[in-house]
């Protein structure tokens, strides 16, 4: 393959992964304080609205994605409300999250339906940007570099600080944790809402990254990969990063065929399940390989019921 | 000088039972005061009032004669009180240090931590490696950290609650020189044991609770441990009724060169035991949590089988290959270690639990159909003769408080009359007046001609309970000898795996 394919492929295939990377980011802390918020999906068609419509009024990205993060934030707290503070039920309350994230932005884009806005692209000089060779590096959004930056940031807070031991203590074993005295529920708050501005960003990458004009369901079905890569990465940031970008290439092959109409051999259908066919075998192929001693936080998904 | 910790007129009520009824006692400085109670007598309620975990509906807390309210745990280190739990309060995908380092309040520099740390250990003799995983370290390694835990926070009231039932006798004797070595700097200790003689040995004063209420503070070095078990169980106790040297029938249950697999990070496999056990008698298998215990029971119950029929033979049959219900049916009940969720299932209810291991030998089941009322009636029977405290059958196995699931458990297997029956930990949590019951039904049930293997880590239980005793180490058994030929240091030097000495 030469060089004139593979570096637009390189540079198609990281802005593909990057909505995925930021939200199995919030995802990962999320379950490692032990909350299992399958509303990603919903969360990130949430931000996915509010970043274009803030977007296309204001025309300030920033702006944008700051939008986006607070409003799917403020879903994600719904959801903290009814998981952690009343101890409803963590799977189906995220699946209620996905139905009315995905119904809240249906109702509130139809007036965008088919409007364009402006991509939020590379903010280098345009010498570095195309540069036949080095725009590999330099041709991305900004949203890439703070995907990368979050990827050893996240890492940082679980492995490095006395607050990210915390939050896993409390992923770990909630009563322990709350016998010595840490707040379990406040944690998880904080866990989830932070969870829920990731979302956010990597929602707003659909209309500012990758497709600038808005349609319904905008997300595809990709919070459901980043649930995946989670699971996927074995709640390791790093690996998450190789994993989004596994699941990038796989896109961007789907891509390429579509654009370029060739690998006739079979249909375009394929390609574009692939990715979700992929996320299952992954699963599987995981799944088989670790019966019975699961890296999973130990209390994920568990209520918290501090008794007697 | 005021007293360290003063409580009065301290009442907790529960839903449905008053778990503590205006008790009121004091500690001084440097006394080491010991908490006496069975179990359900309100003391870890009491206790966990005086470390801010739970608040007293009336009452008051001194400290230092100073009228406080211990509103969190937090609070309550800040004011010098220090816990050791039962049950401990760690995270087992971590390490020893991240493990303290939780407990911590200050934030101190992890390597600033680790050499305090090794210090606090040096200062006490308390070996551990604080970059290990709490996973792969044995229950004693764990009460380690937090005994390691609360000293870093020098501690001017330390809570020990049942501290010594994993430890070896010399590792009890160590932890007594660190609590007396505490309590002359001016620590003052409150102690939890229902091992009457360790309170004796190390406590200046005692409270007894018995049903909530304070029923006597005394100087246990005037009592006897039968006179402070009389007041716990507040009516006379029973002794263990065996007559003295009767011979045993022919060999039951015969094990030659038992080897497991390795079983998993938690515990050894065991390698090449042999042992054989006679009609009528009971074999003490003494040894320190994490050598092989829990391998030989599940290879002895059939959980973990082996690849020789004839490593493991019952009346001359070879069961090596079969599984537990194959086992069951040749005449072999198991007691695992672990009550809840694996002895019995928390969600099932008791009626149902019988099923899961009695059916066949009790009648339960027919034309693939449980009958119910041969399972409620038998759990009736287990409930009455070994004083299970349950609303009845249909109670959930998860309800029971610990002492009383495990007296169901034992009710429960010895009830089906095995050939042989393999118990682990017996009375661990059970209070005076149940374990002497449950030791009772064992002596009973060999009497009446089982062959029975109580695994334990209590030197006394099986003092009492053995006819012939053993000690694992490193997953290898000791040669089985009549338990009168064996001291108690000899029993603690074979526990840490120091064979060949002679008997003292």
């Amino acid at each position: 393959m030469n060089m004139d394919l593979l570096i637009p492929i390189i540079i198609t295939l990281v802005g593909a992964s990057t909505p995925i990377l930021l939200a199995a980011l919030g995802e990962l802390v999320v379950e490692k304080s032990g909350v299992l918020n399958l509303g990603v999906e919903g969360m990130m068609l949430i931000g996915a609205v509010v970043a274009f419509a803030v977007t296309f009024s204001t025309g300030n990205h920033w702006l944008a994605i700051v939008c986006a993060a607070l409003a799917a934030m403020a879903s994600s707290m719904i959801f903290a409300f009814l998981t952690l503070t009343l101890s409803a039920s963590q799977v189906a309350t995220g699946l209620a999250l996905t139905i009315f994230g995905t119904g809240f932005s249906a109702l509130f884009g139809q007036a965008y339906t088919g409007k364009p806005i402006i991509i939020f692209d590379s903010m280098f000089p345009d010498e570095l940007e195309n540069h036949p060779t080095f725009r590999v590096f330099f041709d991305h959004s900004p949203l890439v570099y703070f995907s990368l930056f979050m990827v050893f940031a996240v890492w940082w807070f679980l492995n490095k600080t006395r607050s990210g031991l915390i939050l896993r203590a409390v992923g770990e074993n909630d009563f322990s944790a709350h016998s010595i005295g840490y707040s379990v529920v406040k944690v998880r708050y904080a866990a989830v809402a932070f969870g829920g501005a990731m979302a956010g960003i990597a929602g707003s990458c659909f209309p500012l990254l990758l497709t600038p004009q808005w349609a319904e369901k905008l997300t595809a079905g990709r919070g459901w990969i980043a649930l995946a890569l989670v699971v996927f990465a074995a709640w390791k940031p790093f690996r998450l990063l190789a994993g989004a970008y596994l699941f990038g290439l796989v896109m961007t092959i789907e891509l390429y065929t579509k654009a370029s109409g060739s690998m006739g051999l079979l249909p375009s259908e394929f390609w574009a399940a692939l990715p979700y066919l992929a996320t299952i075998i992954v699963l599987v192929l995981i799944s088989l390989r670790r019966s019975g001693n699961s890296a999973a936080p130990a209390c994920l998904g568990k209520p918290f019921m501090p008794g007697q | 000088m005021p007293n360290r910790l003063e409580l009065s007129g301290i009442t907790k009520q529960f839903p449905g039972v008053l778990a503590n009824d205006n008790v009121s006692f004091s500690v001084k400085p440097g006394e080491i005061h010991a908490l006496l109670g069975e179990n359900g007598a309100g003391k870890s309620t009491l206790v966990k009032m005086i470390y801010g975990i739970m608040q007293p509906d009336a009452g008051e807390i001194r400290w230092n004669g100073q009228p406080v309210v211990v509103q969190n745990p937090k609070a309550a280190r800040r004011l010098g009180i220090g816990m050791v739990f039962q049950h401990f309060s760690l995270f087992e995908a971590m390490t020893v240090l991240e493990n303290i380092a939780l407990g911590m309040d200050a934030k101190i520099p992890a390597r600033e931590l680790e050499a305090k740390i090794r210090q606090v250990m040096q200062t006490y003799g308390l070996a551990l490696d604080p970059h290990r995983t709490v996973a792969t370290l044995s229950v004693g390694e764990r009460q380690r950290i937090e005994i390691v835990r609360a000293l870093l926070l020098n501690p001017k009231l330390l809570i020990m609650d049942e501290p010594t039932s994993v430890l070896t006798p010399q590792e009890v004797e160590q932890l007594f020189t660190v609590l007396r070595q505490l309590a002359s700097e001016g620590c003052s200790i409150l102690y939890i044991s229902h091992k009457l003689y360790e309170i004796k040995a190390l406590c200046d004063t005692a409270t007894i609770l018995r049903g909530g209420k304070l029923v006597d503070t005394c100087d246990p070095k005037q009592e006897t441990s039968r006179s402070m078990a009389e007041k716990m169980i507040g009516t006379n106790l029973k002794d263990i009724v065996k007559p003295e040297g009767r011979s045993f029938g022919p060999a039951k249950l015969v094990v030659s060169k038992l080897t497991t697999k390795k079983a998993g990070h938690f515990d050894v496999p065991v390698n090449g035991v042999s042992f054989t056990v006679r009609s009528g008698e009971i074999l003490g298998i003494a040894g320190v949590a994490g050598n092989g215990q829990n391998a030989l029971l599940d290879a002895l119950s059939g959980e973990l089988r082996g690849d020789d029929a004839n490593a493991i033979t019952i009346d001359g049959k070879g069961v090596g290959l079969l599984d537990t219900n194959g086992r069951r049916e040749q005449g072999l009940c198991a007691v695992p270690e672990e009550r809840n969720g694996h002895a019995a299932v928390g969600d099932f209810t008791l009626a149902d639990n019988s099923v899961l291991t009695a059916r066949e030998r009790m009648g339960m089941v027919g034309s693939g159909l449980i009958k119910t009322s041969v399972a409620k009636l038998y759990t009736d029977k287990i409930i009455a003769d070994f004083s299970v405290k349950a609303l009845g059958p249909q109670s959930l196995a998860g309800s029971l408080s610990g002492g009383n699931l495990q007296k169901y458990i034992m009710g429960r297997e010895i009830l089906q009359k095995p050939g042989v029956l393999v118990v682990s930990q017996p009375t661990w949590g059970v209070d005076a007046g149940a374990a002497a019951a449950i030791h009772q039904a064992l002596v009973d049930l060999a009497l009446a001609g089982s062959a029975i293997v109580v695994i334990s880590q209590d030197l006394d239980e099986l003092r009492a309970l053995a006819d012939t005793l053993a000690v694992i180490n490193m997953g290898q058994l000791s040669e089985a000898r009549p338990v009168q030929d064996f001291s108690v240091e000899e029993i603690g030097l074979l526990m840490g795996g120091i064979h060949g000495t002679e008997a003292a």
